[in-house]
């Protein structure tokens, strides 16, 4: 358990790293999550597009 | 020399389904890498004689620095590409590529900042890299809305590439900012007069994070790009198997 301490206590640096390491992967989960809506986006607007050219034919 | 490949690539329903096919492959061994390093800077690598365990925020914000110059310069070089060959499929990589360019540049920043913190004394000064890449922010964010103020796609596309282009002047003015002036920032802490400055147990999270964070902006890009390309092609027929819509039910 002493050895965890360690871990999360970083040296006295614990604030520091952690949130340096925290804001890195939540601007990867953003990242992710907002490339993944886009593209999700982009396919449905496609999909209304067609489906518009398809009711004028 | 035989010049089908990058006729193909200027292909956008090509680039749709080859960017389609590849996310999961670079995606998947990113993440693998990215976890990798963060158990083996955060536990295994030894503390820094002079920061502690301080120091181990060099795995996160070398590569997030890192990801703001490799962006940028591939945005710089798909914008020359649009604009010499005026290849659409170039210009749409390059507006993938930016807001991705853009959120890794604030997190180098921000990361730097909470390093310099404990380390320096201070959380910002007007240090030469510091300020060159507070520069490169701006140049992305310039490029994005310059994109998103024109309208007309083409327009918006040939007017932001000489932005991008221009841009990459500021990549060596970033990397060699601590060389060329007495800089606050450490100088570049892998190799030191062509040896390793540090030990193995230390720079290998460094190249395994490197080499994850360089594979998620590619599966980042390629998703981005399918969605740009998608977008950009209003009239196409291979839209229709691309998204899968079954209009014959929407037809009768």
């Amino acid at each position: 358990m002493k050895d965890l301490k360690d871990f999360f206590d970083m040296g006295g640096y614990a604030v520091f790293v952690w949130s340096a390491y925290g804001l890195t992967f939540l601007v990867i989960g953003l990242n992710i999550y907002w490339a993944r809506r886009l593209l999700a986006r982009s396919r449905e607007d496609a999909k209304k597009r067609l489906i518009m050219r398809g009711g004028e034919q | 020399m035989d010049w089908t490949w990058f006729h193909r690539l200027a292909s956008p329903p090509y680039i749709y389904g080859l960017a389609r096919r590849l996310v999961p492959w670079f995606a998947w061994p990113s993440a693998l890498l990215i976890v990798a390093a963060s158990v083996w800077g955060l536990g295994i690598a030894p503390a820094d004689y002079q920061q502690g365990d301080g120091f181990r925020i060099i795995y996160v914000h070398a590569p997030t620095a890192w990801l703001s110059l490799l962006v940028y310069v591939t945005m710089g070089v798909a914008a020359g590409v649009g604009l010499i060959w005026r290849m659409k499929v170039a210009h749409a990589l390059a507006a993938s590529a930016a807001p991705i360019g853009a959120s890794f540049t604030l997190c180098a920043l921000i990361t730097g900042s909470i390093w310099g913190g404990p380390m320096w004394g201070t959380y910002w000064e007007w240090d030469p890299r510091i300020t060159f890449e507070l520069l490169q922010l701006f140049l992305y964010l310039g490029y994005m809305a310059l994109r998103a103020s024109i309208d007309d796609t083409q327009r918006a596309d040939r007017t932001s590439a000489v932005l991008a282009v221009v841009g990459v002047v500021n990549v060596p003015i970033v990397h060699f900012s601590v060389i060329w002036w007495n800089s606050l920032h450490q100088a570049p802490s892998v190799m030191k007069l062509g040896q390793w400055a540090m030990p193995v147990s230390m720079y290998g999270p460094m190249f395994v994070m490197l080499g994850g964070f360089t594979l998620l902006f590619l599966a980042l890009t390629l998703t981005r790009l399918q969605a740009e390309v998608l977008a950009r092609e209003r009239a196409a027929s291979w839209i229709r198997d691309a998204v899968g819509t079954n209009l014959k039910a929407v037809n009768t």
